[in-house]
Order: structure tokens, then sequence, then C-alpha cells
């Protein structure tokens, strides 16, 4: 077993709602009495976990709830969970912004954070003069930037402009500059939010390689909040889920992204009940029904094989209408665009149609996957578009004594030949 | 297995945990905060660090023309623009890091928000900032006494309680950072008290010494002006540089340790408050 980076008991986070303002001072004045009479804070007893979407009764709420986990050195943790879940509340504290209401962080080693790229730039600078700054901002000692100015400059790739005023950068060039100096921080735990959501393509994948070089290849302690799961899935080895300030789930990080998955809402079917013309559509095409469901067996599973079932109503005579359905994954990243006409050369019809179409049992990877509705005329003119429709979890089934999730979008049965040749 | 922990984070510290080990780890940040503030203040202009001179020496001319002339203020018989310089001066710099640092949570908010260092870090950049602009102010100041001297002849000799000089910019640091510092933290919630801050400190500046010379406050009013601890600041100060104003040990033993009391609260009520500013600010 290897030492422990951070471990966190019994951690909590109390926020007050609303404004401040005369109408919070006798509140705060009793807060205070009850505190010198070395009571229990009264307003916090009665504080109510994180759901946004009910309005609560008191004005406290708990932003996190009794968290309990250790983290490994050497682990990268992948966060994840709904807006307002909790999770910069989590970073905040750990990263020292802010102190817990109650509950304790114990750990070892110096904690870099990453909140927000250039935090503490002065726009009146050169490059050179704020990654002095920023450097030390972020904990470095001077000696330490002075060893590696030379590399942050360039992996920034600003040698140019290093000695212009940073408000004359462009906005890549601003955080290129400074995901540079803190990527060179070298601490022993690094924190992160979200960060990468900004700079190009190649930018992101540089920073999120230095990532994982960090805890991959210098034994660092990388905390990682996203809502990109692609990027959780490469680059973490465990996750985190919370959930309404408390903590779901831990584990490896597939399984943590999948938890995650499946407590956000899933829609297996779309079924229109009422009038025609209210149903998801335009005046072209109008959807009644959607339906996911497994070829063999109950659930949805590798080998199951999936029938998708579509029906509409088409408005457009004589001509050639096409369903194209799409599937994606939750990376986005399409796995099929296939479709079909519903009828022969320019003979469509007026009326309702049902389409349906049989996935093969052995095609796709567990997971979950998410339908697009493409309506079109001619291959040619778009009708009607639906996006992230449908979405379904495909549930995973071990192969040989392997019981996890295997990588890739598909799993095909592959027969191998073999021959021994010596 | 057993884990010996580097660091713990609670919600509740104690009362004298003033982290002054993290705030020296930190030093290298200071000093590059104060290049900032002084790089940042003269980019793009021409002149540069002189502009540090306009203010004092405009305010030298306001005041030698309305107090001197005007109201024929007496000046404990030195040269009017020397006596309303040093006022001036030493004034300026205390009340720059009062009003500095009493705004630092809110001025700070965004890099406070979202990286930690030791906050006490801020508060003392603005002091040692504001300790050059003070020293660019002081060269101006001794040019002038310089003038006066050996152009004019006036009798205003620097005696040996220039020596004391240290101690009256220390004295002034520390009131400004301690005042600063308390105020700042009371208005991180509430914010009622900074209206009050920006007017108090001009307020402040007439019940101190800096436009009439304390020997000629009436004895029965003294007290109060006495009670101000910047009197004494000031009144040695220009004993000290111009050789004459009212001097007294014991009025400089008040200002020590009433600066050193404000000092200290100030450092425990901003240890306290900047834990969770972040939240409320």
């Amino acid at each position: 077993m290897s030492k422990i980076a951070i471990k966190v008991e019994n951690l909590s986070k109390a926020y007050q709602l609303g404004n401040i303002g005369t109408g919070t001072i006798s509140r705060d004045i009793e807060r205070w009495f009850a505190r010198m009479r070395g009571k229990e804070d009264p307003f916090l007893r009665i504080g109510e976990t994180n759901d946004r979407t009910t309005k609560s009764e008191s004005n406290i709420v708990w932003s996190l709830k009794d968290i309990n986990f250790e983290i490994e050195q050497g682990d990268a943790v992948g966060i994840i969970g709904r807006n307002g879940a909790g999770k910069s509340t989590l970073l905040k504290i750990l990263s020292r912004v802010t102190a817990p209401t109650t509950g304790k962080i114990s750990g070892n080693g110096r904690i870099a954070s990453l909140l927000e790229v250039g935090t503490g730039f002065h726009p009146e600078l050169t490059g050179r003069e704020n990654i002095y700054l920023n450097g030390a901002i972020l904990g470095m000692r001077k000696r330490e930037i002075d060893r590696k100015f030379d590399e942050i400059v360039d992996f920034s790739g600003v040698q140019k402009y290093i000695d212009t005023p940073v408000k004359r950068y462009s906005s890549g060039m601003y955080v290129r500059l400074a995901f540079a100096i803190a990527a060179h921080l070298e601490p022993e735990i690094l924190i992160v939010d979200e960060v990468l959501a900004v700079g190009d393509s190649e930018f992101q994948k540089k920073c999120l390689g230095k990532m994982k070089d960090a805890s991959e290849n210098e034994g660092r302690t990388v905390l990682f909040v996203s809502h990109n799961m692609a990027a959780v899935k490469q680059l973490c080895n465990r996750g985190l889920v919370l959930q309404h300030g408390q903590l779901m789930f831990t584990g490896n990080q597939q399984e943590a992204v999948i938890y995650y998955q499946n407590a956000q809402q899933t829609n297996i079917s779309f079924l229109h009940n009422g009038n025609m013309e209210d149903s998801l559509g335009n005046e072209l095409i109008r959807i009644l029904k959607f339906e996911v469901f497994p070829l063999n067996g109950e659930i949805i599973s590798i080998s199951s094989g999936i029938v998708f079932e579509l029906q509409f109503y088409n408005q457009k005579e004589s001509t050639n209408i096409g369903v194209t359905f799409e599937l994606k994954n939750t990376d986005e990243i399409i796995v099929f665009h296939h479709g079909t006409y519903i009828s022969e050369e320019n003979a469509s019809k007026k009326g309702i149609y049902n389409v349906k179409g049989i996935i093969q049992p052995n095609f796709l990877n567990a997971g979950i996957f998410i339908f697009n509705l493409i309506f079109g005329e001619n291959q040619r003119y778009l009708l009607y578009k639906v996006n992230d429709f449908i979405q379904f979890e495909l549930t995973n089934e071990s192969m040989g004594s392997n019981s996890n999730i295997l990588p890739g979008i598909t799993r095909p049965q592959i027969e191998y030949s073999i021959t021994s040749l010596s | 297995m057993k884990n010996n922990f580097d660091w713990h984070i609670e919600g509740k510290s104690g009362l004298l945990d003033l982290k002054l080990k993290d705030v020296w780890a930190y030093r290298d940040l200071l000093w590059l905060l104060v290049r900032r503030d002084f790089v940042s203040f003269y980019k793009q202009t021409i002149l540069g660090p002189l502009w540090f001179f306009i203010q004092p020496l405009l305010t030298t001319v306001m005041f030698t023309f309305v107090f001197g002339r005007l109201g024929g203020f007496k000046t404990d018989g030195l040269p009017q623009p020397l006596f309303y310089m040093a006022g001036v001066t030493a004034w300026n710099y205390f009340a720059d890091c009062l009003n500095k640092t009493s705004t630092v949570f809110r001025d700070n908010a965004n890099i406070f928000g979202k990286v930690y260092f030791p906050r006490l870090i801020m508060p003392l950049s603005i002091v040692v900032s504001n300790l050059v602009k003070f020293g660019v102010q002081m060269i101006l100041f001794l040019l002038m006494i310089a003038y006066y001297i050996f152009v004019k002849h006036e009798t205003c000799i620097p005696n040996s309680y220039i020596l004391l000089f240290p101690l009256l910019i220390f004295l002034m640091a520390i009131l400004g950072l301690g005042t600063g510092m308390i105020i700042s933290a009371m208005t991180t919630k509430y914010r009622d008290l900074s209206f009050l801050v920006t007017f108090g400190v001009q307020l402040l500046m007439y019940a101190t010494t800096v436009v009439y010379p304390l020997s000629t406050v009436k004895p029965s009013m003294s007290w109060i002006v006495k009670l101000n601890p910047m009197t004494s600041i000031i009144e040695s100060f220009r004993y000290g540089f111009l050789g004459n104003a009212t001097f007294s040990w014991s009025n400089l033993a008040y200002t020590t340790s009433f600066s050193f009391i404000v000092l200290i609260f100030g450092i425990i009520i901003f240890n306290k408050v900047e834990r969770t500013f972040v939240d409320t600010v």
C-alpha cells in the first residue's frame, strides 16, 4: 500500500443563500451568541443538502456534507458531478481558498491548485515579468522559476512576445503562457479545475499529456475536475462522483463515469400522446414514438442485440424522404450514421410510417449511447433534426475472467484462427 | 499503516496561529508584488517615477497658500513649504498604507478566490510598495531642506533625533497596516464601514499636526490631538529633520505601544477572516 496523499474526514461546508444586508445581521448576532455559549450553530442544524431545483426552507445550504475519502500518492483522481454538485467547493477547500465549516483534511506534500489559469497576471507587465509574478503566486521560489524559465517559455510557445505586455497577447497566447507556468510547478499534489476547456485542441492535448505524465511517470497526485468524461477516463485512474454535496461513489475511473452517467436522467423511449400537432417536430415531420429495446432477453447488453423503432407522421408526398439514425457515445464520438428511405423512388405518402432497425448482437461495447435523428429529403435537404433524443445504456458482460468494461466503442465477435508454427 | 501528515486543514483555527512561517516561505512573492506595483505605476509614462513628486509638491503649494498665507497658521518658526512638506510626506505614507490595506480583501477577491498564498503577503506588499513611493518623496523633501539651508540660509538644521527616522517609518507602517487590516476584516461581510474610511482618513489628517504645529494647540485641547498616535510621529519627524517641533519621549512611547497593539490585533482578526472571506466578500 502506498502512502496517503490526502485524507478527508467528515468534511462539510455550509453556505448562506440570498443577499447579505440589514436582514442578516440579527441572524449573525444570534449565531455568534450561540457559539459564545458553546452551543451548536442554530442555523447549521437546519441546513439541507444542496439540490438546486427545489427551493429550500432555510437559507443555509450544505454545499458539501460529510465527505470522507483518501487519495493515495500517485493517483490521478477525476472528480465528476453535475453543476452545483460541490466539485468546485471541494477543490476550493483543498486548495485552501476557503475553510471548511466542519471536518478535517490532512495531507502530505506541497499542493498547487489551478482553479483558473493566469491568476494574478498583470496586464501591464510583460510575459517575462508575469512568469515570475504568477509563479510566485502559485508558490514557486524565485530560484525555482529562474531554473525553469526557458522550459516554461518553450512549452508556452510565445518566445517572440516574451517582452511584450500581456495585455497585447491574444487570449490563446495568454492561456498558453499561464498554463505553461502552472505545468512547471512540480508540486506533489496538483489540483486542476476544467482549465483545459481553453486553448486549441493541440494545446489541450499537450496539457493533458503533461498532466498524465505528472501522475504516471513522476508519481504526483492529480485531482482533476471536469465534465469531459473522455478526458477523465484518459487521464485518471480513480473517480469520485459527487451529487448534491454528497459523495456517491469512489472507485476506478471507468466505473465512476458510468455511475455518473447512470445517475443522469436516461430516456429510453419516447411516446407521444394527444394531438399530432403538439408532437415533437415541425410542419413536415412529427415524431410519434421512438423506442429502444433488446432483441433477445430483458436488458440491453453486449450480446442481446438492440432494436430501435421509430413512428412518425410525414407530410411530404411524392418525394424521397430519408430517416437517418445517428448513434454516438457520451464522448460525442459518432458510432454510426446510418439511414434508409421510407418509400420507393419519389413515392412517399402523407401519413404515419413505422421504421424498425436492428443492431446485431456483439457489436457495441458497454456504455451509454445516444441517438440523434435526422429527417431529410433526397439526401440533400434537411427537414428536421433532433439531437440527444434517446439515451440508453448497454450493460457489460464479462469476457473470460475479466469483468471490467474493456476499452473501445465496439466489441465485435472476432474469430481467430491460431496455428502454432514452431 | 501510520501516516504523519505534513499539513491539516480544519474548520477552526487557533486565535494565535499567525502563519508567519508561511509568510516567510512566500517572501519572494512579496518582492515581486512590490515590483509589480512599482513597475505598473509608471508603465507607458514618460516621466516615470517622477510622478511620485507631483502629489506632495502640489499639496505643499496648496497648504502653503491656504493655511500659511490666507490662514496665517504658525509653523514653529520653520519655512512654511518645508513645514507642510514634512507633514504631507509623512502623513501620505500612513494614509496610503491605511487606505490600500483597508480594501485589500475586496481589491484582491479575484486572486484570493482562486489560489492560496498567505494572505498577509498582500497587505505587507502594500506597505512595502508605499515605502518605495515614500522613499522617492523623501528625496524631494531632502532636496528642499538642502535648498532652504544652503540657498536661503534658513535655520532648519537636522539634529541627532533624525536617527529616529527608521523607527518612525516602522511605526507609521505598522499603524497603517494594523488599522487597515482591522477595517478590511470588518468590511468583508458588511461593507458599511468602508464608506467611512475614505473621508475618515481625510478628517483624521486635521486631527493630526499636519497643517499646524502641536505647540499652537491650546493645552485644554492638546490631549485630544496627542491621543492621535500619528501626532507624535509627525512631530518627531519634523523635530529630527527640521530641528524644531514638540518632541516628547512619552508621547512616542505611547504611539509605539498603541501601534503594536493595533498591529497584533489586526493580524489576528485578519487571519480569522481570511479563512472564509471568499464566501462573503
